[in-house]
Order: C-alpha cells, then sequence, then structure tokens
C-alpha cells in the first residue's frame, strides 16, 4: 500500500519544486577541510523544507546534499557508508565500466572533468535560490567564515532561470507527477498504458516506489540513531534515508553555436526541432489530448497531454528525438491494456510489437529533474564564455533512474532497434570498438525514406558530475553529529 | 535451414590452479573478458560456425546460504566451463578446434583435474560435455555466415541509398528498384539457406508430437493432483527461508569492468537448488517446459517478451544439486535485470524460485523477481566473472540481426505498397 508523507518538515522542498520564481541560482561544491569544523557549520544548517514553502512563500531557497565521500570526511563510519546504493557509494567518475555505461567517453571522460574526476571529487554540494536581486544577499548570508574555515569550495554559479535551456528551447517541461498522498496503488491493469503520476517512493527513500518496494539506503540500530524515524519496512531499524533522496549533479557543457551552425547548414529549425523533440517554445511534435493520461491535468495537456503510442514510426516526433529517448512515455506493454485474454496472451509475447517493445516501461525511469543553467543569457553575442546546464535530478535509484535513462536511452547507439545514433544532442558520438560509427541521424519523412545526417557533431561535453545524498532534515542532524 | 547446436564441456578445477588457470585465459583477451578472435590459445575467429563461446571458471560464493536449508556443499567443485553455440555440429566444431588449436586447448585444460599430458583431447572433451536441460536460441536457423552477409547487405544498401537520395531520387517504388539492381550488380553475395537437414526435421517434428502429448497428460495429472501439491508449493513458499544478503560491492564493481565494452555482454551465474525432492521436481518440470517453448514457440527473435538475448542455456549440474545458467544479451545488465523483472518475472520464478535464496514466491508465479532490489541481489551474487567471452558479430544486437533479415527479405520480395515500401526503407 502506497503510504503518504506526512512529515513535511523533514524534507527538503528541492524535490517538491524547482523554484521556478526565485530565478536566481547558486551552487557551491564543498571539500571538507577541517572535519570537525565541518560538522560545526553543518549542525547550523537548516535547509528549506516542504513544511515551510507549504506554509509561507519562500523568497530565498538553501539545500545540502553529501557524496560517499563527504559522509566519510563527515565521519560515517563505512558500515553505514555501505548501507547506501552501491552506485551511489561507487561514484559517478570513479569507475570506468559507470562511466561506459553513461557515455562518459571521449571528451566527456571523467579525466577530462573541471570537477568530479579523481583530481576534486566533492564532498558536499550547497544549493541557494533567490528571487531577482536577492542573490547575492543570500550569500553573503549562507557563504560564511564558519564555512570558509571548514570547507574548500568551488562556485558553479548558475544563470538567472529563463525556462529555457542555452540551445533555446523551452526546458523542463516533461516531469512526473508525484504521487505524495499515496493515492495511486501501482501496479494495476492501467500501468499498463503510460501514466505520469509516480509512487512517492520513486523519488523519495522510505517509501514504496513503483515495485511496491524500498529502494536500498542505510538502516541503522536505533540504539545508535536515536534521532531517527523508524523504517516503515523494517520497524526495528531507524532509517537514515526517509524522507531524503539521491541527487545527481551533471555539468554539461553546450556548443550552442555548434549546434545552430549545424541546424542552419543542414535542415534549418525544422531539423532542430526533430532533433530535439519538441518546438522552440515546447509544443509537442505529436498530437495531444487523445487519451487522457494520469498525472496529466487539464492545464497540462497542450504540452504533455501525449504519448508516441501512435507514431511508431516516429514520423511526427523522431524515435532517436531527444525528449522522446529522455521519456519515451511507454506504459508496461505497448499497445496498452487490451482486455485479460490479450493481456495474458501479450504477456506470453504474443501480438507485442517487437520494435515498440525494446523500450522499458516508463514509469521506472523517470527523472524529476531539478537543474539550472549557467553562462551567458545570449551565448552567440557571447561566444568565449562556457554556457550549458547544471544538470540536476533526484531520485530514490540512481541506477534505475539517472544511469538507465543516460545509458540504455540516452547515451546508447542501439536505442529503440535503432541503429548508429545517439541522442542528437547529447551523444558523445565515439563509435563502437570496431569504428562503426554512433554519430548518425535518422529523420523519418512521410514521402520517402528518412533524411540521414551522417557525423553529427559533438553539442553536449560533461564537464563534471557528481552523486550525492540529499537527505532528510532528522538524517542531516544525525550526520553533523548535532 | 541449418539448426544450430551447442556445447559445453565442464570440469573440475583445484582451487590452487584457478589463479594460473585464469591468468592463462587472460591472454586471450583484447579487452577485459573479451577474446581477442585470432588469441593463439584458440583463435575463435578462425571457426566459421561459431557464433559465441566463453571460458568460465565457476566459483560459486553463496555455498554459505545452504545453512540456512540445513545442508552443507563443502565438496563443491570449481568448474572450468568451456561453452558456445554454432551453426550445424557441435561435434564437427570440437574437432576442428582439436585439430586447429590442439596445442592451446591443452593448455588450458591442463588446468583441470585428470587432464595429463597424455590425455587424449577429443575423448576428454566428448567425456566432459555437459547436457543443457534447457537451451534457447534468438533465432533458430540464422547462421554466421547469414548474419555477415546480411550486415553486409545492410551496409552496402544504406550508402547506395544515401547516394541515390543525394541524386534527388526519393520515390520508393524507384528506389527498391534501382537499389535491387545495385545488389544485383555489385553484390554482396547471398548465400541461400541450406535444406533443412531431414533427420533433423523428423526429430523436431517427433519431439513435437511428444512433447505435446507428455504436456496434455501432465496438464491432466497435475489438475488433479493440484489440491497436493499446491499445499506442498504454498507450505514451501510460507517457510523456504529468504536470503537478503546483498551483492558485495567491490565483487560486482570488478565484474564490471569486463562489461560493457561491447553492445552484447555475457552473463554466468551458478546457484543451488533448494534441498528435497518438491524443487527438485519443479525445477525438472520447469526447465522442461522451458526447453519445449525455446524449441517450439520462440524460435523467431523473442523468449516471451524479451528480445535482448542471443543464446541461453541451463545446466543442472552436481547430480541435481545447482544449476549453471548462461546468457549472451544485448544491453547492461541493470536494463536486462529490469527487462526480465518487468517482462518475463513469472517465468523467471518458475524456474529460479527453486533456488536457495531466491525472494519468495507466491503461488509460484507472483512477487519473487518482482520483489526487485531482492532478486537483483540473488542473480548479482551468484554472477561469475566471464574470464573469456567471444561473439561473432561484435557490434550488432539481436534486433539488428532481425532487422538486417527483414531488410533482405524486403529486398528479394516484390515491391508492396508505397507505406510498406517507406517502412522497409526507414529500416535501412
Amino acid at each position: 500500500m502506497p503510504i503518504p508523507v506526512t512529515e513535511l518538515d523533514d524534507v527538503q522542498g528541492l524535490i517538491k519544486t524547482g523554484y521556478g520564481p526565485l530565478t536566481e541560482a547558486f551552487y557551491l561544491l564543498l571539500r571538507v577541510r577541517d572535519a570537525q569544523a565541518a560538522r560545526y557549520w553543518l549542525q547550523g544548517f537548516y535547509p528549506t523544507t516542504m513544511g515551510e514553502l507549504k506554509r509561507t512563500k519562500a523568497r530565498t531557497a538553501k539545500h545540502i546534499a553529501i557524496s560517499a565521500p563527504g559522509l566519510a570526511a563527515l565521519g560515517l563510519g563505512p558500515e553505514i557508508i555501505e548501507g547506501f546504493s552501491p552506485e551511489f557509494v561507487g561514484g559517478m567518475g570513479a569507475d570506468p565500466a559507470r562511466s561506459r555505461r553513461l557515455g562518459d567517453v571521449g571528451a566527456n571522460a571523467p579525466e577530462h572533468w573541471d570537477w568530479g574526476g579523481a583530481d576534486w571529487a566533492p564532498d558536499l554540494l550547497l544549493m541557494l535560490f533567490a528571487e531577482p536581486g536577492g542573490l547575492e544577499a543570500l550569500k553573503a548570508q549562507e557563504i560564511t567564515q564558519d564555512l570558509i574555515a571548514a570547507f574548500e569550495t568551488r562556485h558553479l554559479p548558475a544563470a538567472p532561470m529563463d525556462g529555457r535551456e542555452p540551445f533555446g528551447f523551452v526546458d523542463g517541461l516533461s516531469q512526473p507527477t508525484l504521487d505524495w498522498d499515496g493515492r495511486r496503488e501501482p501496479n494495476s491493469e492501467q500501468d499498463l498504458d503510460y501514466g505520469n503520476q509516480i509512487a512517492i517512493g520513486e523519488f523519495v527513500l522510505g517509501y514504496p516506489d513503483e515495485y511496491g518496494l524500498y529502494s536500498q539506503r542505510p538502516l541503522l540500530r536505533p540504539d545508535r540513531a536515536a534521532g531517527l524515524p523508524r523504517a516503515h519496512d523494517a520497524p526495528d531499524r531507524a532509517d537514515l534515508g526517509r524522507n531524503g533522496s539521491y541527487l545527481v549533479l551533471r555539468q554539461l557543457q553546450q556548443d550552442v553555436r555548434g549546434f545552430w551552425n549545424f541546424v542552419e547548414t543542414h535542415g534549418g529549425m525544422p531539423l532542430a526541432e526533430a532533433m530535439v523533440g519538441r518546438k522552440l517554445d515546447g509544443e509537442p511534435l505529436v498530437a495531444t489530448g487523445g487519451r487522457a493520461i494520469r498525472g496529466i491535468s487539464h492545464d497540462q495537456v497542450k504540452l504533455n497531454g501525449f504519448d508516441f503510442e501512435s507514431d511508431g514510426d516516429g514520423l511526427a516526433c523522431p524515435v532517436t528525438g531527444h525528449v522522446r529517448r529522455a521519456n519515451p512515455r511507454t506504459g508496461d506493454v505497448p499497445g496498452g491494456d487490451r482486455g485479460l485474454i490479450r493481456n495474458l496472451l501479450a504477456m506470453l509475447g504474443f501480438g507485442v510489437d517487437r520494435r515498440a517493445d525494446t523500450i522499458a516501461s516508463s514509469r521506472f525511469h523517470r527523472l524529476l529533474r531539478r537543474g539550472r543553467k549557467y553562462g551567458p543569457i545570449d551565448p552567440i553575442a557571447d561566444p568565449e564564455e562556457p554556457v550549458g546546464l547544471h544538470f540536476v535530478t533526484v531520485g530514490a535509484s540512481i541506477a534505475r533512474q539517472f544511469e538507465f535513462v543516460q545509458g540504455a536511452w540516452l547515451a546508447s547507439a542501439k536505442f529503440a532497434g535503432l541503429s548508429g545514433e545517439q541522442d542528437p544532442l547529447l551523444g558523445s558520438r565515439q563509435p563502437f570498438p570496431d569504428d562503426r560509427p554512433t554519430d548518425g541521424f535518422r529523420w523519418p519523412q512521410a514521402d520517402g525514406p528518412c533524411k540521414a545526417f551522417e557525423g553529427l557533431p559533438q553539442f553536449v561535453t560533461v564537464r563534471g558530475g557528481a552523486y550525492f545524498f540529499l537527505p532528510g532534515v532528522r538524517a542531516l542532524r544525525f550526520i553533523a553529529g548535532g | 535451414m541449418t539448426p544450430q547446436s551447442e556445447f559445453l564441456v565442464m570440469a573440475p578445477v583445484a582451487a590452487e590452479a584457478v589463479a594460473p588457470l585464469r591468468a592463462l585465459l587472460a591472454t586471450m583477451n583484447a579487452q577485459p573478458g573479451h577474446a581477442a578472435p585470432a588469441n593463439p590459445l584458440l583463435p575463435f575467429g578462425a571457426f566459421p560456425t561459431l557464433h559465441v563461446a566463453r571460458f568460465v571458471v565457476l566459483v560459486d560464493e553463496t555455498l554459505e546460504d545452504l545453512a540456512a536449508f540445513g545442508t552443507s556443499f563443502p565438496d563443491a567443485p570449481i568448474y572450468l566451463a568451456f561453452l558456445g553455440d554454432c551453426d550445424g555440429s557441435a561435434e564437427a566444431l570440437l574437432d576442428d578446434m582439436a585439430a586447429q588449436a590442439g596445442a592451446g586447448l591443452r593448455s588450458i585444460f591442463a588446468h583441470c583435474q585428470g587432464f595429463g599430458p597424455a590425455t587424449d583431447l577429443r575423448s576428454w572433451m566428448a567425456a566432459h560435455r555437459v547436457k543443457s536441460q534447457a537451451w534457447y536460441v534468438n533465432w533458430v536457423g540464422r547462421t554466421v555466415r547469414q548474419t555477415h552477409e546480411e550486415e553486409a547487405l545492410h551496409q552496402a544498401l544504406a550508402t547506395e541509398l544515401r547516394r541515390l537520395q543525394d541524386q534527388g531520387v526519393i520515390a520508393p517504388m524507384e528506389l527498391h528498384t534501382r537499389l535491387r539492381a545495385h545488389v544485383e550488380s555489385h553484390g554482396p553475395r547471398l548465400t541461400p539457406p541450406d535444406p533443412t537437414p531431414l533427420p533433423w526435421l523428423l526429430r523436431h517434428l517427433a519431439d513435437l508430437a511428444l512433447s505435446v502429448l507428455v504436456l496434455i497428460v501432465a496438464s491432466v495429472v497435475l489438475l488433479i493432483t493440484s489440491p497436493i501439491w499446491l499445499a506442498v508449493l504454498r507450505r514451501h513458499e510460507s517457510t523456504d527461508p529468504e536470503i537478503a544478503t546483498l551483492a558485495d560491492r567491490k565483487r560486482q564493481q570488478a565484474i564490471a569492468q569486463t562489461e560493457d565494452h561491447e553492445v552484447s555482454n555475457p552473463f554466468s551465474a551458478i546457484g543451488t537448488i533448494k534441498p528435497g525432492p518438491f524443487r527438485a521436481l519443479v525445477v525438472g518440470a520447469a526447465l522442461w517446459l522451458l526447453n519445449f517453448g525455446c524449441r517450439h514457440i520462440y524460435t523467431k527473435g523473442r523468449l516471451a517478451r524479451v528480445g535482448t538475448i542471443h543464446f541461453a542455456r541451463w545446466a543442472v549440474i552436481d547430480q541435481g544439486r545447482r544449476v549453471l545458467f548462461i546468457s549472451n544479451y544485448d544491453g547492461s545488465l541493470e536494463s536486462y535485470m529490469d527487462d526480465f523483472i518487468n517482462k518475463v518475472a513469472f517465468g523467471l520464478n518458475l524456474v529460479f524460485s527453486n533456488g536457495i535464496g531466491y525472494p519468495t514466491t507466491n503461488w509460484l508465479l507472483f512477487d519473487g523477481a518482482q520483489r526487485e532490489p531482492r532478486f537483483k541481489a540473488f542473480l548479482r551474487r551468484r554472477q561469475q566473472l566471464t574470464d573469456v567471452w567471444y561473439k561473432a558479430y561484435p557490434g550488432l544486437t539481436a534486433f539488428d540481426l532481425a532487422r538486417n533479415s527483414e531488410i533482405r527479405q524486403g529486398l528479394e520480395r516484390e515491391a508492396g505498397g508505397d507505406a510498406a515500401l517507406r517502412r522497409w526503407l526507414a529500416k535501412i
């Protein structure tokens, strides 16, 4: 049974909102210089909670997340840290096998990163958000002498949020609707079709997920963790994860000029929109407003009231289009709910479209995006300044969410039965080991063969990245030892 | 049609021979775990009927779990397994290997117990063949040669199609005609399939008839006796201990270093069957049913809904105590396991739930694998590092192979309407 989230003062508000009105943001990567001073600073840090957001309109917000090395630097023992999921403990940039899966090869390889590789892996991530004009005051207030004494810092300034990513497309449109109140019981026949309302346990640790199960996080002996709540799934254990989540941060540098140069010489705006899978202003390329989709409210239909069931050939939106790869809007079975007998036959593989069935069910692989862009507002006019995204996702399983989407859907040159094309925006363009290329883009056409492009340049380069734990407030107090 | 066959040669290895054996096997690799096709010990690439093959040293690290069932297997052997899947006769392939790479094979098998300088390689391999209880072939009758030829066709058509498009030809009918003419004059040559061997066909049909008969009789017997065995099943499901040990992160990381170098990966695993006659019966019946499905139903690209497996097998070893599971699959391990859970959990439960440590099932088919974290931990803990793995067509997924066959069929067939032709062109 779903469990509603009621401990709102324990949940960092970032899981609830990306703070649209707080257009200014600033990220600070911290490395512990002095563990005691770091714990002291952390004891005095009060992240913005969901409860606060419910009570008052926020003018600023602040959040903290901690990496596995950070937990160790703050003094947590390995027996606790190993209780987190293996990919969190292993880290984003520290394992060549993981880098291969994520497409962090070639120019994307961790050895070229500005941060997050072997040289400079962050311990903590401090995130500040403010209303227009409010950021400098917030920084002055938060980046204190105590902080400077406790940590080495690296600044990741964000650009003011205007709803568009640096290439110019309206961004952040496809977000899951979180089932905070535990209204939906997953795994009914409704899930055979695409739905957008997702179990809260997919995004908040300590609650049932889409399988009705609990993601991995440390469960501790209660006598050693007095301030922590008991786990819902193990009442004799204290739950360090409860009301927290995992947070993935990746710095993605975008070659805006390169992208538009390519587009202008090869097909203009329609090509750019086919690569992205939405129009510049966010309008979907496929028709909206057909079947009612759970978790898509009436006012969202225009931008999100669609799936790709009726566009199997990708004539409206190429199958390889970025938004289609990032969220293919698949249900548990292609063709959806078709009645008891045909559902049973589908389970045995009869009457299911082979190509459509290469794509996994979306609900287990959703990203809750909370990132911001960086760099100048007009990157074309200011070509020397780096520009890109501080890509942030929050979720209860890094492996099943971020790593799956990034590896199997975005970076894979074999997504959905395609061959030789990665995500048109994010692809590393690294060939297969046998030199087979992956830098193609095929644009299906209604009146003839696909328009095929070869040799797509790399438009996005990974500049850094790390996995963090976004703790609940009680867990934060436990870690800070306060 | 040339049906495929399989071989599995398995022999015990003394514990102290494991390290030198693994070191020797590693010399065969171009990448960690991935064979160099021309490696001098066994040049896999020199055998044109060989699809996939591997050497794997099987060190079962879950024997401690047996204690939960009040049993133990202290003398469980460590095995070297050498196995593969090929077109036509596996005996002929093994003979060919012994003839062409006898010295290399001898140097490898010399690490096995009972293999000496005077041992006759061929008869030793024959004597150490182990039969699989269930064997899955992605596409029965698709040969290595066909795979290579159809990929060459795909590449040639893709190049020619782009050339024609650049010339401004886009009418589907016209393109089909010109592409056909191009392949007729420029190749690549496509070998027509060999006739299906009559003995195989007869055996296959007899097997189908007999199997259906067995299915009918077994169903009736099962139905009549269902109150008894369902009661036994429920008792087992409510009392079988579940082992919640998590996979060791460092061990998993070490195995991962051999994965994702290619679009496909090998999976090797060994596990112990729960003690007692009931589970032995269920395993036997489940593998029989699975094998029936593999031979007679799922012969064209998919095992139920899973389309990412090239070859797989299940072999009961150690007088029914343990099961070896081997697979060659597309994508990464995490997505493979997700595919399993979301598409064929019922089948996994039927087969694997008889293994010690499996997450508890409900009425044999439900829950089990759907308990995602525990199921993943179950598989990961039993996973073995595949020392040497070879695949004859790197870079190609099972889906690619099926698509290439469709491209060929569309070329050889008379052109259909514009919509069908457009779909065909989109595959190129």
